[in-house]
């Protein structure tokens, strides 16, 4: 169970962590903002550890590709 | 620039006086590393080669200088492994730099065991091993090298092969029953008989410069990613002996290759590296690209692929010539059963098998830290800072850092070979792995675990406490394709595991039956000891019919 991707809602406050995520990358460059965004994956990739589930993650994400 | 080491002779070869040509067993082309290991390994089965080379000498500047445990652990089994431990310098500790930090991002440790014959890693240059191996070779009769003596032409025939060779006195022809093409990169064996290598060629260059001073640097593989000494590129520093050291230093690919070869231009390079301070004197210069290239089959009939002729690899991760001596070490026995009529010409599938498997584990290991160290769009290199940086920090960062996935032996864990496992076992091994070395004493006197087996089919039984070789044990060794065992007792003093690390490793408990392949790959092990199903597992791994059934 814990393996697949959990796709249902479960932040606990998203206006709050959305807002913050935008607060981030205020005044940054599209580089540095880029930058930065890889760092926040590779940090949420290995708390998410299971292989399937970010396998999932990026099958998801490569549909979406334009 | 140091001189050629020494000249080999040309021989006037005796079949260039004869109007019989000559048959030999195997001939194998090429005289490198892997080529004289081949020639040893099947002396030491019995069986006689010829090994060709179009050349005079050893290779010329260091080459392959990072020697992997297993690689030592088959080479020792050739002759030469206790050499090049003394020689060479052995080293287990890595650090990696990115940017104009002084300080490394972190630092790893290759040793995974203690207690085992050889360390994870020696660096020594590839023309001592060369040496060793010529020194090996000249004490056998089976085997020998015709120097200067080039295959201009081979032709498969229904039961062998017939090689043309040319020298310096004119040419002649050999018959063989296989041919083994040990023949570098550029193999032209594998040219002449048309076979692919698909692959690729990487869009880089990379200039190494061996140099020899005296600095007191520690014996570390120093690893720079984006170094402010060669910025947007990377650079790696590495000991051999004799105060020899590695440079290498990646240059791009838009570069003037004879101005970077300057010695001017490479002092100067040295110099940002390593400071003003020290005196160097070169010892080989060279710019590489590198490819990573595989043939779709080692085995074509009666000519066999081995090492950099079948595939190749980029250098970081010294994957190159450490999987050609697997390659080896796959091979000798399968061959020597088989000239000798006691396996199915079949059994070189399994090397087929296993080595192309190995070959494709090597080829994406080391196109992963290819791109790892030249990231090849800019969402890839700054991937690859963010990690670079975070690792700093963070442990889990530092496991996506890749300099090189060094060298560790192929586990051939779905090979055809192998007998499943009809038991539970506590050990990191399973059928396919090779086997792990441990210290052992033989009557009081200190020996190793790997040095007891090969060669032969060789079983490890652990036995009771008082409990002697059980006779049918003896009687395997009588058997066609005879099986070895070795008697670990408790309390007693001919062949001890006085650490218990054998034990402890193999988990072998009271009553288990450990069975080797002659490459030291265990391919079957027991809670009890059964000569019938030890006979059936042989019979497997040689590609047999199970004793009893009809063939």
């Amino acid at each position: 169970m814990s393996k697949k991707l959990r796709t249902e809602p479960r932040i606990e406050d998203p206006d709050d962590f959305y807002a913050r995520l935008i607060a981030l990358h205020e005044g940054l460059s599209s580089e540095q903002s880029h930058d930065l965004n890889c760092r926040l994956i590779l940090l949420l990739a290995n708390h998410i550890g299971k292989q399937k589930a970010l396998v999932e993650a990026l099958d998801i994400v490569r549909n979406y590709r334009p | 620039m140091r001189d050629v080491r020494q000249i080999y002779p040309f021989t006037r070869p005796a079949e260039l006086d004869s109007t019989e040509q000559s048959h030999v067993p195997v001939i194998i082309v090429g005289a490198g590393p892997i080529g004289m290991a081949m020639g040893l390994d099947l002396a030491l089965q019995g069986i006689r080669s010829i090994i060709l080379d179009d050349d005079n000498k050893v290779s010329i500047g260091s080459r392959a200088i990072c020697w992997s445990k297993r690689a030592l652990e088959v080479l020792d089994r050739l002759g030469c492994g206790e050499r090049m431990l003394e020689k060479g310098v052995t080293w287990n500790l890595g650090k990696v730099f990115f940017g104009e930090q002084k300080e490394p991002v972190y630092g790893f440790n290759m040793l995974e065991e203690e207690d085992q014959q050889f360390p994870g890693f020696i660096n020594l240059q590839q023309y001592y091993v060369e040496e060793y191996l010529i020194d090996e070779i000249d004490k056998q009769d089976l085997t020998g090298i015709r120097w200067e003596n080039e295959v201009t032409d081979v032709r498969q025939t229904a039961d062998g092969a017939t090689v043309s060779i040319s020298t310096p006195d004119g040419d002649y022809e050999l018959d063989c029953g296989y041919v083994i093409a040990a023949d570098g990169s550029r193999s032209p064996v594998r040219k002449m008989l048309g076979f692919d290598f698909g692959g690729e060629t990487f869009q880089d260059h990379f200039l190494i410069a061996d140099i020899r001073m005296k600095a007191d640097f520690p014996t570390e593989r120093w690893f720079w990613f984006d170094p402010s000494f060669n910025p947007g590129q990377s650079a790696l520093l590495h000991k051999q002996p004799d105060d020899v050291w590695r440079l290498d230093f990646q240059l791009g690919w838009d570069i003037d290759r004879e101005e970077e070869l300057k010695p001017e231009n490479v002092s100067r390079r040295i110099r940002a590296m390593l400071g003003e301070d020290f005196e160097f004197d070169f010892e080989w210069v060279s710019i590489y690209t590198f490819q990573c290239r595989q043939m779709e089959r080692f085995v074509h009939d009666r000519v066999i692929f081995v090492g950099d002729a079948a595939h190749l690899v980029s250098p970081f991760g010294a994957r190159g010539a450490n999987s050609g001596l697997q390659d080896v070490d796959n091979l000798g026995w399968k061959l020597a059963l088989i000239l000798n009529g006691k396996a199915p010409a079949d059994l070189l599938e399994s090397y087929n098998d296993e080595r192309v498997k190995a070959a494709r584990e090597n080829i994406l290991n080391s196109t992963r830290a290819t791109d790892f160290i030249t990231p090849k769009s800019d969402t890839s290199r700054i991937f690859r800072n963010a990690a670079l940086e975070l690792a700093r920090d963070y442990e889990f960062a530092r496991r996506f850092v890749n300099s090189g996935r060094l060298s560790v032996a192929c586990i051939h864990d779905d090979s055809m070979l192998n007998t499943t496992d009809g038991y539970s076992f506590n050990s990191k091994l399973v059928p396919g792995s090779p086997g792990i070395d441990a210290p052992l004493t033989v009557h009081g006197k200190k020996s190793w675990f790997l040095k007891l087996i090969g060669n032969e089919f060789t079983a490890v039984y652990f036995a009771r406490e008082g409990e002697k070789i059980p006779s049918a044990a003896i009687e395997l060794e009588q058997d066609s394709i005879p099986v070895k065992t070795i008697v670990i007792t408790p309390g007693t003093w001919d062949l001890a595991d006085h650490k218990g690390l054998l034990r402890q490793r193999l988990d072998g408990q009271p009553g288990s039956y450990h069975l080797f392949r002659p490459d030291q790959h265990l391919v079957a092990r027991w809670r009890e000891f059964d000569p019938e199903a030890v006979r059936k597992a042989v019979a497997q791994a040689t590609m047999q019919p199970a004793p009893g059934e009809s063939s």
